[in-house]
């Protein structure tokens, strides 16, 4: 309500004001970048890893960070795009057991892709094990995080030994569905941060789960249950991170362990560009969707500026520094007034 | 109840409506406690059962007892002011009212026991509410989420609106012209509304009523209006029935405040009488110890203070007057006052200032907070008590370890640190000893001053002794001892005193002038 207000306004535009010139600058290189097929070719990538973005921003609410959920990303790949097409059986294990089995008469637990979704749904459950675990012990987050990583990438070795596999055609078919007027990711980047926004900053368990990061004690002290709180933050972080494998096998069509192990660093960059801190329970979920699609630009935007590839990854370092130090200088000014 | 008539009769027409609601609403709840508590709720004439009782109860932790057997009665239509000095037991007994921890002895709600099984959550249930010192506030919830945090009950569709209501309210009727939103972040809020956030919060209703309510320091970050604000609303809610547990070491407050005032001294109470049988000073003089034990005087005749230029001298940053700290070569100088007034602060400046200066003074730091600020934990006594001494036991770049094991060996026997060696870990020695390792730390380096932020806390007594006289020794040749304390007795081994008091110097005592009542006179002094 005075002068505050100005940083405040600002820090929360600026992942808004981020996304706008990257894209700006793209449709000033390429103009006809500025296109439903452009749009669509650039931000294709980015469900995914809004996905999985807003799955480690569950994680950073209750001040852990989620080392493993790259890994975790390619083990749901590899899952889908083998068990949840042709059951057990896809496999390229169990398939080696039955060298000469004719499809039609096999049993029908080889063949159900029920065996993929629950598999799915066992991936969530470890999640919910996980927070429990962390909080019941007293665990660092990371170091539990990450060796999961390394048990996610042995399983999806294990699922898929070699990068193969079928995405099920109705993923397919979601992912590539041409609406009319505005690209697909766009709408999906929309859907994904309003329900985000819904679940965590307007329900009123919502408000407990972002308190349980402000302040465990407090929380505590009103009767509510820790625990609960992070198994249900890690649930959730399972459950997104499980979408952004399906939405990710969806646009590549087929699995490979090592898909998505950029996204372990790729998401905590998005959470922050987003607005979010890693500690305190500050966090915005649509900023989070925006610091996304940012990074995900990031890459379009060097390809366009004629960047090298192996040059890539360091520029897109570089646009991350420079938007956090605008935010580093933007908090200084906020605790000046 | 009778004594509070007349001071009330003005705010008997305003009844507050957080009494009506609690009552109407609280009935639920409160059914299957018995009709005992119906007729106790009923008449202020029923005042006969406390909302809380406590009998005999005692608290250890650790080694140290902050709870000797106390018994406390809350009552309906009463407001307990609660003083006392510092480690008096005062905080340990309100987590104790609130839930927080158990403890031994019996502890009965509206006349039923409940010894064992009183919790968070219960105590809540029934009504009884805590206001900790900032505590009970998650800084990244807007206003009217962190009233939700409080109320289970608040869920559902249009959760926010009724919160927000809810809140918005309740400040509106303790504090009129508050200027908070229910939409503000809280920790974007200054601390003074975010105290008064935490205070309003604690006296809304929703399923369960709101009985007692326990205030901590609940002025400590208001301005005077505001203060006086919260006052006048705490007086009608005790006028209503309610009851409120008032601390503050602002005795003013506490005087024209309370109907019971109950004083505590070393765990135990020592006072319990109307508030208006006491005075300031009667107060004042009920928090100190007995009479008998000042008479003793200084246990060293004074020594005069030396003309010559002082060691050091500084001021405080808040402080207004001309008053600074100085001290003098082989002075053990004390800086006492109620926790948390400054005194850490002016540590910290000082051990700043000389190591700015370079070459010449030097000063050694003996953290009060071991685990958090003393101790290396995973490294040897050795290692822990030579790291301030490293640039004097280097063999060329690398450190001397026959000189390090030395120094350590010697120090291990001049101030008595028992293990029998010395590269054992540091925390296979007790606390008691690990300060006696961080006091090594110290003396072995070449400091000129040694600065000691309460460095004795949760030490026994042998190793004190040990201690005081090592300081004694230390003093006379030559050092110069800055001496933070909330201890009363360890001020007695000091030649001069600093009293503080809200980050500045109130009183500067030499050691013929020292007596418990004159630090504790100027550690409550008002501002009034």
């Amino acid at each position: 309500m005075n002068a505050a207000t100005l940083p405040r306004l600002a820090r929360s535009l600026l992942p808004a004001i981020s996304l706008a010139i990257i894209l700006g600058a793209i449709f000033w290189l390429q103009p006809r970048a500025a296109s439903y097929l452009g749009l669509n070719l650039m931000l294709s990538l980015a469900v995914p890893i809004a996905f999985a973005t807003v799955a480690q921003m569950c994680v950073i609410t209750v001040n852990d960070l989620d080392l493993s959920i790259g890994t975790f990303v390619g083990f749901v790949a590899c899952v889908a795009a083998t068990m949840l097409k042709g059951g057990l059986i896809a496999l390229p294990l169990v398939a080696g057991l039955y060298p000469e089995a004719d499809p039609a008469t096999l049993p029908f637990w080889l063949t159900t892709p029920l065996v993929g979704w629950l598999v799915l749904a066992l991936g969530i459950g470890v999640y919910a094990l996980l927070g429990a675990l962390i909080h019941a012990r007293d665990l660092p987050s990371i170091v539990v995080t990450l060796g999961m990583s390394f048990v996610w990438l042995g399983l999806s070795v294990l699922v898929l030994p070699t990068p193969g596999g079928k995405a099920p055609d109705w993923i397919r078919t979601v992912m590539t569905l041409k609406p009319p007027y505005v690209p697909l990711p766009i709408i999906a980047a929309v859907l994904i941060a309003l329900a985000a926004h819904l679940l965590l900053m307007r329900t009123s368990y919502g408000a407990i789960l972002r308190g349980a990061g402000g302040n465990p004690k407090a929380i505590e002290r009103a009767g509510w249950s820790l625990l609960k709180v992070k198994i249900a933050m890690f649930a959730l972080a399972g459950l997104f991170g499980t979408l952004a494998g399906l939405s990710l096998v969806g646009l590549t069509t087929s699995g490979d362990a090592n898909i998505a192990l950029r996204y372990t660093l790729l998401s905590i960059a998005g959470v922050i560009l987003g607005g979010g801190e890693f500690v305190g329970g500050r966090i915005s979920p649509v900023g989070a969707v925006i610091g996304a699609m940012t990074l995900t630009l990031a890459g379009s935007f060097l390809s366009f500026m004629r960047i090298s590839p192996d040059w890539q990854i360091g520029a897109q370092g570089a646009i991350l520094i420079i938007v956090l130090a605008l935010r580093a200088v933007i908090d200084r000014l906020e605790k000046r007034t | 109840m009778a004594n509070e008539g007349s001071r009330d009769a003005k705010d008997d027409g305003s009844l507050p409506l957080s009494r009506v609601a609690g009552e109407g609403r609280g009935e639920g709840l409160l059914r299957d406690t018995g009709g005992a508590k119906r007729s106790g709720e009923a008449g202020l004439g029923m005042a006969d059962t406390p909302i809380i009782r406590l009998d005999g109860v005692q608290k250890s932790f650790g080694a140290v007892r902050a709870l000797r057997g106390v018994d406390l009665e809350c009552r309906a239509g009463e407001c307990l002011g609660l003083v006392g000095h510092n480690g008096a037991g005062k905080s340990t007994l309100m987590n104790l009212l609130a839930g927080v921890f158990g403890a031994e002895g019996r502890i009965a709600i509206d006349g039923v026991d409940v010894s064992g099984r009183h919790g968070v959550a219960e105590a809540q249930a029934r009504g009884i509410r805590c206001v900790f010192q900032e505590l009970s506030i998650c800084p990244n919830l807007s206003v009217a989420e962190n009233a939700r945090v409080f109320h289970a009950g608040l869920s559902g569709f249009g959760w926010r609106r009724r919160a927000g209501k809810l809140i918005r309210d309740k400040l509106d009727e303790i504090f009129p012209g508050h200027g908070i939103s229910a939409a503000d972040i809280v920790g974007d809020l200054p601390i003074a509304r975010r105290q008064m956030v935490e205070i309003a919060r604690a006296f809304t209703v929703t399923s369960a009523p709101v009985r007692l309510v326990i205030l901590d320091e609940p002025t400590s970050s208001l301005d005077a209006h505001v203060a006086e604000q919260l006052l006048a609303f705490v007086r009608r809610f005790v006028a209503g029935g309610g009851s409120v547990v008032l601390i503050s070491h602002l005795l003013g407050e506490i005087l024209s405040a309370a109907d019971r005032v109950v004083v505590m001294k070393d765990g135990q109470v020592v006072a319990e009488r109307p508030a208006a049988e006491f005075t300031r000073s009667t107060l004042v003089a009920a928090m100190g110890s007995v009479a008998a034990e000042e008479k003793e005087g200084p246990a060293e005749p004074a020594r005069a203070r030396s003309d010559a230029a002082p060691r050091l001298r500084a001021r405080p940053p808040r402080q207004e007057d001309g008053r600074e700290l100085v001290a003098h070569r082989g002075e053990v100088i004390g800086l006492a006052g109620l926790a948390g007034q400054g005194q850490t602060a002016m540590l910290v400046l000082i051990y700043g200032r000389l190591r700015g200066a370079g070459k010449g003074e030097n000063g050694a730091f003996v953290a009060g907070d071991r685990q958090q600020d003393g101790v290396f934990p995973l490294w040897s006594i050795a290692d822990n008590i030579t790291i301030t001494s490293l640039k004097r036991l280097r063999r060329g770049l690398m450190i001397d370890r026959a000189g390090t094991r030395a120094m350590a060996e010697g120090w291990r026997e001049r101030i008595g640190i028992r293990t029998p060696d010395v590269n054992n870990p540091i925390l296979s020695l007790s606390g008691g000893n690990q300060q006696k390792a961080l006091f090594a730390r110290a003396l072995g380096s070449d400091a000129g001053v040694v600065l000691m932020d309460d460095p004795m806390r949760g030490v026994d007594i042998g190793t004190k002794q040990e201690v005081y006289g090592m300081i004694r020794a230390e003093a006379e040749k030559g050092r110069t001892f800055l001496w933070y304390t909330t201890e009363m007795d360890e001020l007695r081994h000091c030649d001069h005193t600093y009293v503080f008091r809200d980050g500045r110097i109130v009183a500067d005592l030499a050691r013929s002038e020292l007596t418990e009542e004159k630090v504790l006179q100027s550690s409550f002094a008002d501002a009034s």
